[in-house]
């Protein structure tokens, strides 16, 4: 939202607030992420094992878009790279492939989502567990949002060379949501096994 | 940064015949409607928070006397039962959350540039957002009491009193997504004053050089970054098991309330000391002046402030010692809550040390900050008895704690936004406020202040509980709320006289000039009030206290009144985070209306979330959305810039 204003306005490189501005937004929505998964093992301490569902969330689906996920960071990374040497091109064409990947990301959680046996009245787990995906999930889209404007403004010629650190900016937004759902898929997947 | 660019950083002449015209023109807000809406001044922004936190303390006030009335006697009947538990939690809510900090961030707005030798904020529209939307967050909250239906569960609002079945009204709804919406005001306000500070200092304005005041702010803006989402999350989840029928907090659905105290604390307890450290800042910068002398311990101000906020984050279960809690876990929480005295008392023995050495000048300011230590001292000691479990278990909601909290919100908030105002305000306006009137105000407010707060820490070991509406006689606590009422309206009248004093010395008041204190720090280099550039020319600061360096060092060694005019269109310095050397010269963005529309269409969504008109929400979400494409839409450099 509205911290991503910031590189548009300012000059190129890691010498732009930009760069300050994002890392103010990663930092607070970590947080907001920190205390979710918080809410999640306070439930699993005062419930253990009794908490989860008969059974617990499968790898069918989301290890294949964890590793979909983890390929759009590095496409997103080629982006800023591109676009730092000014290849307006290639920016475009790693941007569009990291489009892509996301949105192949946000159709199969929707597709996860779909097969679950429970929804988010049923019980304090499937509350937590629709809240917390759809919080990422929220997340993706608002990735996918920053990063199809970065396009337009690409294309449209609205980024310049004395503009490219937006590219970066948007990437480095982009690797955190990466990251966070590294957590959630520890937290969701992997620990309800152990 | 190009060569060019560095040149016109290295000039140290005095600013050229015309400049300022010239700069007037390039910085100054548009007249009109559009122009007053649109404005992304800091200086305005920073007088809209403060007169805003003004009205909202006013109301609390309102409320809180209505309260006393109700408890001046034994057996009353002025208001309901039900009316009584609006009037706590709504005085409550207004009070820490729409006047404590959002006075702060008035006055960091105000000054942050000033005394930082900037000429704006990092983000100015962004700064313009957070204000439209702590209004809007206000007005949501406030909508509550034209509906009849205002919070009735105290500001911490625990379940599952807060939950539908008990609490089936919109009164809970308009708590939660007000929350939601001032957290996005504190959120994206502490952004800002961080990377201003990290990035928008004059040139050698090393860490060991920044004033107090913007360490205080910074350090709460990195605490609000962290604490504020649980207060949001808490909110938000409370908001799906009221409406969406999920179960995070329902105990007999398989929730857990506790999650509730834990999420609402981990965000409040930090609240407190950044309702607090930045004012402690206003106090660090101002105290010195009016005792002729530098601050006596400033590393170690600084160590304490950052200390404060870390070791805030580690004592939230102290407000849950009576919960039922492990043994192991109480005794922790007790003895960080017992650590953490240490360095939030280092600030006291600095000023004590700075009057001590000092020469002192006796006006009302010094007045105010001089109250202000002795009932942090107060507030303090009372804190360190609730530290210790046993002495808690008593202790938990009695009106010992009411006292307590209240020695520490107005004595180290209050206090000290009131002396700031005396210092400030010939700066905000260019008049100086009636010291007579002052005098008055004062002692009121003093006096006021301890017959109404001193009393209850007796009531609350008598065993008063906290938040009843009325009481039986012969209790023993008759006198004492008679005299607990009349100290809270002598107190509301010298919160009046300060009103009539802004009110006479506006229009009366002696001209202040630039420096009518004599102050040392950069705020006072310009004029009063400043205009909208700030400086003509960016200061290059080489010393805590540049306007004090002849007499300090017998050379002024900081340049100020010289040096780069940067009129090549809105333009600012930038500078490295440690060692404040010239980074890059910034393009600022114009004033824009996009901020005051967001703010309008997020207000609108939250409006429709709270009355679930999905189809107004959907139109309000497209418009939020609209908003921020159009606030963020790259314009050409050319349109923003006159030169190449």
């Amino acid at each position: 939202m509205s911290e991503a204003s910031a590189p548009l306005d300012l000059q190129a490189g890691h010498h732009a607030l930009g760069w300050s501005g994002v890392i103010m937004l990663i930092l607070t929505e970590a947080s907001l992420f920190i205390y979710l998964q918080f809410s999640y093992y306070y439930f699993v301490a005062q419930n253990g094992r009794n908490f989860f569902p008969a059974s617990p969330p499968e790898f069918k689906l989301s290890l294949p878009n964890t590793i979909i996920l983890l390929i759009s960071s590095i496409t997103a990374w080629r982006a800023s790279r591109a676009a730092r040497t000014h290849a307006r091109g290639r920016t475009s064409f790693w941007l569009i492939l990291t489009i892509i990947l996301g949105a192949i990301f946000l159709a199969v959680q929707f597709q996860e989502w779909a097969s679950k046996p429970f929804n988010p009245s049923t019980n304090a787990y499937g509350s937590l567990y629709f809240t917390i995906t759809g919080f990422h999930m929220a997340h993706v889209a608002a990735g996918l949002l920053i990063l199809f404007f970065l396009l337009l403004w690409l294309v449209m010629r609205r980024i310049d060379e004395r503009r490219e650190s937006p590219v970066g900016v948007g990437a480095a937004y982009w690797h955190f949501v990466d990251v966070v759902w590294l957590t959630v898929f520890f937290s969701l997947y992997i620990v309800p096994h152990l | 940064m190009t060569i060019a660019d560095h040149e016109r950083l290295m000039d140290e002449t005095e600013p050229v015949a015309g400049v300022r015209e010239k700069l007037e023109r390039i910085w100054e807000t548009e007249p009109g409607l559009i122009g007053w809406l649109s404005t992304v001044d800091h200086k305005e922004i920073g007088l809209r928070y403060i007169v805003t936190s003004f009205i909202f303390l006013a109301l609390g006030g309102i409320e809180a006397l209505i309260m006393r009335l109700q408890l001046a006697q034994p057996n009353q009947t002025l208001v309901t039962p039900k009316q009584y538990n609006e009037l706590f939690s709504l005085h409550g809510i207004t009070m820490i959350f729409l006047y404590a900090l959002p006075v702060l961030s008035g006055f960091s707005n105000y000054l942050f540039p000033l005394i930082l030798g900037a000429r704006d904020m990092a983000f100015p529209r962004l700064n313009a957002f957070s204000y439209w939307t702590y209004l809007a967050a206000g007005l949501l909250l406030y909508a509550s009491l034209a509906m009849g239906a205002a919070p009735n569960d105290g500001w911490f609002n625990y379940v599952p009193f807060a939950l539908t079945k008990y609490n089936p009204g919109p009164n809970m709804d308009f708590y939660a997504l007000g929350m939601i919406l001032l957290g996005i005001s504190t959120t994206v306000g502490a952004a800002n004053f961080i990377v201003t500070a990290m990035r928008l200092r004059a040139p050698g304005m090393t860490v060991s050089k920044i004033p107090v005041l913007t360490w205080g702010t910074t350090t709460v803006s990195v605490g609000n970054l962290f604490a504020v989402p649980a207060v949001s999350l808490a909110f938000f989840l409370l908001w799906l098991d009221r409406r969406f029928g999920t179960h995070f907090f329902g105990a007999m659905e398989g929730g857990q309330p506790l999650l509730w105290q834990h999420l609402f604390w981990i965000f409040a307890h930090p609240w407190v000391y950044v309702v607090v450290l930045p004012a402690m800042g206003l106090v660090s910068d101002a105290l010195p002046i009016f005792c002729r002398r530098p601050l006596v311990g400033y590393a170690a101000v600084i160590f304490g402030t950052i200390t404060t906020m870390i070791l805030g984050f580690g004592v939230w279960l102290h407000h849950m010692f009576a919960t039922g809690l492990p043994f192991l876990a109480l005794s922790f929480f007790s003895g960080a809550s017992f650590v953490i005295t240490i360095p939030s008392a280092i600030a006291v023995f600095a000023w004590i040390a700075t009057i001590w050495t000092g020469r002192p000048v006796i006006t009302t300011a010094f007045l105010y900050f001089a109250a202000f230590i002795a009932m942090f001292v107060i507030g303090g000691v009372s804190g360190v008895m609730t530290a210790a479990v046993p002495a808690d278990l008593q202790l938990t909601d009695t009106y010992f704690i009411v006292a307590h909290l209240h020695y520490v919100l107005i004595g180290i908030n209050v206090f000290a936004v009131l002396g700031a105002i005396y210092v400030w305000f010939p700066k905000f306006t260019g008049r100086l406020l009636s010291e007579r009137i002052g005098r008055w105000n004062f002692w009121l407010v003093f006096i006021g202040f301890n017959l109404a707060f001193f009393p209850m820490h007796i009531t609350g070991l008598l065993g008063m509980p906290r938040r009843i509406y009325t009481y039986p006689e012969n209790f023993g606590w008759d006198i004492a709320n008679l005299i607990i009422t009349i100290g809270a309206f002598i107190l509301a009248s010298g919160i009046l006289l300060l009103l009539i004093n802004v009110a006479v010395s506006l229009r009366s008041g002696a001209l202040a000039g630039p420096n009518p204190w004599d102050a040392p720090t950069l705020e006072w280099a310009t004029t009063s009030p400043p205009p909208p550039y700030n400086f003509s020319t960016i200061p290059t600061v080489a010393s805590r206290y540049p306007l004090w360096e002849r007499r300090l060092y017998g050379e002024a060694y900081s340049r100020v009144g010289r040096g780069p005019a940067l009129d090549k269109g809105k333009e600012a310095v930038a500078t490295s985070a440690l060692e404040a050397e010239p980074d890059t010269i910034l393009k600022m963005p114009e004033d824009s209306i996009a901020p005051f529309v967001t703010a309008c269409a997020m207000l609108a969504l939250f409006f429709a979330g709270l009355f679930q008109v999905w189809s107004l929400a959907a139109a309000a979400a497209g418009a939020t959305f609209l908003g921020l494409v159009f606030w963020l839409w790259p314009r050409k450099q050319s349109e923003s810039e006159g030169a190449p």
